[in-house]
């Protein structure tokens, strides 16, 4: 017996042929793209990543977090100084001197070894979720008020990154990274390295994720997302899959931001801070949340609109990105996942598939 | 009946509000695969009982034990609700976003654990267990619909039949037939004798006429306190249960006679 509403033959063919074509591109996108615009690609896919690890604790959980910027920036950190000291031959960087370090600091030294720094990338942000999720969600903070402190974990971490610069480089970042692992950082062949390493990370996150989901520990997610307290009373720990979600969204985050600095070759704080922090919602808002795949259409598409429009018309950009913020929450709450879900109904001529929860919306949207 | 030890005993709780006393002093005791009804007016505390026994409300003072010994009053909610005490609130909460099977699947007594739920397969016996329960509470056509999209009624079906997955020793339910019509206020009463076959309920109601149609032991509360408990017949003829119900309407003096 099928217990779960299983698609159609047809449906779940179309579905592996539609992943199956994005993998065949994304693979095969060296072929045909130039070095700049493979670089650009991969920078966007390791914001999907970032998009896809949001989606998860927003779109299926219920949780905003507004602080995926500090978990994407921890990683990249990582990242950054596991680069540098390669670039300095495990000597002192050099802003380091220039702020009158004698030495390197403790906490430095380790990050010699990529076999430290790349599980650091992950492991730090998931300790600092931890952290903030165990005093939130165990004292039912959640909603607008988890939201908000998510928000003040950016500005702590931003204002003690500036603050720290013997330690973090400031405002400037860490940066000036010359070669991974031996080979050079700006070879050809090593982006083309890096790129495929992002791309399978994404398609392993993405899987990772869907398997999450698609569990029954998904379902829970979700009943905790729609009735918090029946979850409870039913006898979940509310609080520790929140906890164990959260925590896992930041590992994700923590895993594009090592990427980012890979094809990057600079963090500072500045992209860790608020409105990076908000854009990444806005992708997940745009692609559709609750979906996995929107998010990452969401990060792509804003990401080549944005890198496309702002090179032409740098200050009207917020400005675009802001009106499209309203268009989306206003017309779209779906997303583009959900416009196309539509339009597929639309065509078969049937809404049949559709929620009475979706029509709802619609008779609402009609009578506005 | 044979009285073994109560399943349930509640001795002497108090629930303080910031100074008001929504529960003073209350006694309760419920015997193993006893129905009970806890009637009593508005604001008598009667809700808060049931929120102090499946620990949505902590007592200020009081115990609350479970199966003879376990102390309760100190646990969370999601540790009650494993010892086997089920709540059913007022209004229909269920999982909107979830299949009415769904709904069940996750209600279904197992291992609740994070790494329990994202390796648990559905293996036939829960299936059937499933169907079966589905056919019990009659939404065997709308298995496959999101919940959200049920009538009131049928919402409150499923989250009869979550608790009824739940499997609980004891199930709470707070005023199951509320907003019903006549028809689906029968349906939930026959779903009620069958649950109770099973198992201890402790339900609050206010529908006397529905609550006349149990032959079960009656618990009156007023002011946070027991005012009387017995058969629907003796509650009825008791003069102080006429006072605080009659007097409530006719007469606002006479309740703090009885206070």
């Amino acid at each position: 017996m099928m217990l779960y509403p299983t698609m159609s033959k047809q449906k779940r063919i179309w579905l592996l042929v539609g992943y199956g074509l994005a993998v065949a591109i994304l693979l095969s996108a060296p072929l045909f793209l130039s070095d700049f615009r493979l670089n650009l690609l991969a920078k966007f896919l390791a914001y999907a990543i970032v998009a896809i690890g949001l989606d998860l604790i927003w779109g299926y959980t219920g949780i905003l977090s507004l602080g995926h910027g500090v978990f994407f920036g921890l990683g990249a950190y990582c990242m950054a100084m596991f680069l540098k000291l390669e670039a300095t031959a495990g000597k002192m960087p050099d802003f380091m001197s220039w702020t009158g370090l004698t030495e390197m600091p403790w906490f430095w030294k380790p990050f010699n070894y990529a076999a430290f720094a790349i599980p650091a990338g992950i492991i730090i942000p998931m300790i600092v979720a931890l952290i903030l999720g165990f005093f939130t969600f165990r004292n039912r903070i959640k909603g607008v008020y988890f939201t908000i402190l998510t928000q003040a974990l950016v500005i702590i971490t931003v204002t003690l990154f500036i603050g720290q610069q013997q330690f973090t480089g400031g405002t400037n970042g860490v940066t000036g990274f010359q070669t991974v692992l031996g080979y050079s950082i700006k070879d050809s062949s090593t982006k083309i390295f890096l790129y495929m390493v992002t791309v399978i990370a994404l398609i392993l996150v993405f899987i990772f994720c869907k398997y999450l989901v698609n569990s029954r520990f998904g379902r829970v997610l979700n009943a905790v997302r729609d009735a918090e307290n029946r979850a409870r009373f039913i006898g979940y720990d509310a609080a520790r899959y929140q906890l164990f979600v959260f925590a896992i969204s930041a590992g994700i985050a923590g895993l594009a931001g090592m990427l980012f600095v890979l094809h990057v070759g600079i963090i500072s704080p500045s992209m860790m801070s608020i409105v990076p922090s908000i854009e990444i919602a806005l992708w997940v808002a745009l692609g559709g949340r609750g979906t996995l795949i929107g998010a990452a259409i969401g990060a792509i598409a804003i990401n080549y609109a944005k890198s496309s429009f702002s090179t032409a018309y740098p200050d009207e950009w917020l400005l675009f990105l802001g009106g499209l913020f309203v268009v989306v929450v206003v017309f779209m709450p779906r997303g583009i996942m959900g416009l196309m879900h539509d339009g597929v109904s639309r065509l078969r001529g049937s809404f049949i598939d559709r929620s009475r929860n979706d029509q709802n919306f619609q008779k609402e949207a009609d009578q506005s | 009946m044979k009285k073994v030890t109560h399943i349930l005993s509640c001795n002497k709780v108090i629930v303080d509000f910031d100074g008001f006393k929504a529960v003073n002093g209350m006694d309760f005791h419920l015997d193993h695969g006893e129905l009970r009804f806890l009637i009593g007016p508005n604001g008598a505390g009667k809700t808060t009982m049931l929120d102090v026994i499946c620990g949505k409300v902590k007592a200020a003072s009081g115990q609350v034990h479970f199966l003879g010994d376990v102390d309760i009053s100190k646990k969370k909610e999601h540790q009650i609700a494993e010892l086997g005490i089920g709540r059913k609130f007022q209004a229909p909460s269920i999982f909107s976003g979830l299949t009415v099977m769904e709904n069940l699947e996750l209600a279904m007594s197992q291992k609740r654990g994070v790494f329990s739920t994202l390796r648990a397969r559905m293996n036939k016996a829960d299936a059937s267990r499933i169907e079966d329960q589905l056919d019990m509470i009659g939404l065997k056509d709308r298995s496959k619909q999101k919940a959200g999209g049920l009538s009131h009624g049928e919402k409150q079906w499923l989250e009869i039949g979550m608790m009824l997955m739940q499997n609980p020793l004891v199930l709470l339910l707070d005023e199951p037939v509320a907003g019903m019509t006549d028809k689906e206020t029968e349906k939930t009463g026959e779903l009620l004798k069958e649950i109770a076959s099973q198992r201890s309920v402790v339900v609050v109601e206010h529908d006397m006429e529905f609550v006349r149609s149990f032959a079960s032991k009656v618990t009156v509360m007023h002011e946070g306190k027991l005012l009387k408990e017995g058969t629907m017949r003796e509650v009825q003829q008791d003069r102080k249960v006429a006072e605080v119900y009659l007097g409530q309407r006719r007469d606002q003096d006479a309740i703090s006679s009885t206070a």
